[in-house]
């Protein structure tokens, strides 16, 4: 793959595992093992059987009429919100025990900003019956509340972050910590596209198959494999690589990025990670992330808090940088009309985080003949509370 | 990136000096710099000079220092707040070699040295007096191949860590690039945890021990009295105190506690 990952670890100058030594041989011994682990065939089958029996793959690719009409174009919802679990999350989660499993490990950690993630880990510790602790921002737990108790109910122990600024980077921080102190049987599943190499590539490969079946979707719906667009928004940036994967390569395919602007860019309460950020370590990558010029890590903000956070992924940072993919940013304004905009259009209430790729659509223009596929990565549930006090219902 | 390879011209700096000159029981320290309060850092560090220590680690804070226990968190977050930054730890050290002769270590995570310029920071470290630095996120790789240049030409130590996980193979590779000494982790764990030792522990320090390395071993994480320092002696020729001694910082009148603690040590 020309946008791939070198053996090293980097994506042009970003990537690499810049980790303290503490977590050495647990990245390492991840290295060595992530490729042979899913090309084994009885991996596969296992990935392949749990993501159609269990997570009801495929996610439908849906035509969504009434949009298509409004933004003059054929547009696609790929339904990553239909997933067990209510988003894209799962595939990641799923892909990670099946190997934590190979690997011999009992115990599992993760972090956690909406909770999706946390909730999808949770389920499949449960599936698996192995013990399952979920780092969550003090702020974050406030605020996805029925998230923090679905994990619960799951079986999982959600332990707060209180230090910093209290999201997901500090969760991040404390899962780190955590394998840090239990070196030897805890596999640390990352719910993103981000942390050392290897894990920016496996969670891509794991999250590939929404690209892998789109591509299959979109020749039943129009007859050609390629769109002219592909919409996905950014946290760390996993439904996003997942969504791009298999068109990378494909470059008349135009990728769009869609980062959160929480307040408006300049607004100093913002998470538009390539608008903010610059080149820098996060969470032991080379990436771009949002700092001071002495290098601390600046506290991002967005209504969303599944894209709270002040990086994004090294391959989206070199996709970036080498002009692959379109980096957008769409406001909480925006993004809040925008999900109550597919609500009341498609019937759809989408997660905050999905929203914000949809209000995208606003800013573009199309040829009536264009297919724009837009990766639906969740559902709104989790965001009830927050429409609800937003809208005051 | 393209200099020649100048381990030839490296030569002698202050920590070389002392681990020629001695063997056992050297006692480091680590504080974070800027905490408690700005303009300090000299200070302590000449109060530990003083009082018999033998080395120091000054830290500069990072916002996500992912290796810290929460002592040394905390002491983070107020240096920060403080406003501790890079520029401003290195005004403080003009001073450092007019009032300081021990050898010095500079200890913090990689993105403020990236921001600040990693040719820079080790060209200003190296002016100001400084011998070495700790950077617990800069793998070996990463040092290797991107950066270790800049140390070399600039005479700065760049210490690496080992925990009981890490292999006798790397351990070796570890060696070879290191030219000052080695930082022995008694556990898999962040800092301001306690020393335990356990059988399994003791194991690894022996089988440290046997492979006979060519630099100095120095023990850290989790020493915090007599007790704990004396047995990391047994089997390394030194050990640091780090987040027992930025909680005595958090005290009335710490200064003059300093060489009572140093003293306790012991
Ligand atoms: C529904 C949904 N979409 C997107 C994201 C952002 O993550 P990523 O950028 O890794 O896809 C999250 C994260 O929690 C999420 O829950």
């Amino acid at each position: 793959m020309k946008y791939g990952v070198n053996e090293h670890g980097y994506y042009g100058d970003f990537g690499g595992a810049y980790i303290p030594e503490m977590l050495y041989p647990n990245v390492e011994e991840l290295r060595q093992q992530y490729l042979n682990i899913i090309n084994d065939p009885d991996f596969k089958a296992e990935f392949d059987d749990l993501l159609k029996n269990y997570v009801g793959r495929p996610s439908p690719l849906y035509h969504a009429k009434r949009y298509s009409e409004k933004y003059g174009a054929n547009i696609f919802f790929k339904r990553e919100d239909l997933n067990h679990t209510g988003s894209h999350k799962i595939n990641n989660a799923i892909g990670q025990i099946l190997l934590a499993k190979r690997l011999g490990k009992k115990r599992i950690i993760a972090e956690t900003g909406a909770g999706q993630h946390g909730v999808a880990t949770a389920t499949v510790c449960a599936l698996m019956g192995i013990e399952c602790v979920v780092y969550m921002g003090e702020i974050d737990m406030a605020r996805q509340a029925p998230n923090v108790s679905r994990m619960k109910m799951l079986g999982a122990t959600v332990r707060p972050a209180s230090s910093g600024s209290k999201t997901l980077k500090d969760a991040t921080n404390e899962a780190l910590r955590d394998w840090i102190a239990n070196p030897v049987d805890t596999h640390y599943i990352i719910g993103s596209v981000v942390g050392p190499y290897p894990y920016p590539d496996m969670v891509a490969r794991f999250q590939s198959i929404i690209s892998e079946e789109t591509k299959k979707q979109l020749v039943e719906h129009t007859g050609k494999e390629l769109p002219e667009y592909v919409l996905a928004c950014v946290g760390g940036g996993s439904n996003a690589m997942g969504m791009f994967y298999h068109f990378l390569d494909n470059e008349q395919v135009k990728l769009v990025a869609v980062e959160a602007a929480g307040k408006g860019v300049d607004s100093g309460h913002s998470a538009a990670t390539t608008f903010l950020g610059h080149e820098g370590v996060l969470h032991g990558s080379r990436t771009i992330l949002m700092q001071t010029p002495d290098g601390q890590v600046v506290e991002p903000y967005s209504i969303s808090a599944g894209l709270d956070y002040p990086g994004i992924g090294p391959q989206h940072a070199y996709l970036y940088k080498i002009n692959r993919a379109q980096y957008v940013s769409v406001t909480d304004d925006e993004a809040m009309k925008a999900g109550l905009l597919c609500s009341q259009m498609e019937g759809i209430i989408p997660a905050i985080e999905s929203s914000h790729a949809l209000a995208q659509l606003e800013k573009m223009k199309f040829n009536l003949t264009d297919n724009v596929v837009i990766c639906l990565s969740g559902r709104g549930d989790k965001d009830l509370d927050t429409f609800i006090k937003y809208f005051n219902y | 990136m393209n200099n020649e390879p100048s381990t030839i011209s490296y030569t002698m700096n202050r920590l070389n000096q002392l681990f020629a000159s001695k063997k056992d029981n050297l006692l480091s320290i680590y504080y974070t710099a800027g905490y408690p309060a700005l303009n300090t850092t000299v200070d302590i560090a000449e109060a530990l000079e003083k009082a018999g220590a033998d080395f120091l680690e000054v830290g500069f804070p990072y916002s996500d220092p992912v290796a810290d226990g929460p002592t040394i968190q905390h002491s983070s977050e107020q240096a920060l707040i403080n406003g501790m930054t890079l520029d401003h730890l290195f005004e403080e050290l003009t001073e450092l070699r007019k009032r300081v002769t021990i050898p010095i270590l500079l200890m913090g995570y990689f993105n403020p040295i990236a921001q600040y310029g990693i040719e820079r920071f080790c060209k200003k470290a190296a002016e100001l007096g400084v011998d070495g630095v700790i950077v617990p996120d800069l793998p070996m790789y990463e040092y290797e191949a991107l950066y270790s240049t800049h140390f070399i030409n600039n005479n700065l130590s760049n210490i690496f860590l080992v925990t009981p996980q890490t292999s006798s193979d790397r351990i070796r590779k570890i060696d070879e690039l290191s030219n000052s000494f080695i930082y022995l982790l008694s556990s898999s764990s962040i800092t301001g945890g306690s020393l335990q030792l356990t059988n399994s522990i003791e194991d690894y320090y022996k089988r440290i021990k046997a492979m006979e390395l060519k630099n100095p071993t120095i023990i850290g994480f989790g020493i915090s009295d007599n007790a704990t320092f004396t047995k990391a002696c047994e089997y390394a020729n030194g050990a640091i105190v780090g987040s027992k001694f930025v909680k005595l910082l958090a005290e009335d009148g710490y200064m003059e506690k300093i060489p009572a603690f140093i003293q306790s040590m012991r």
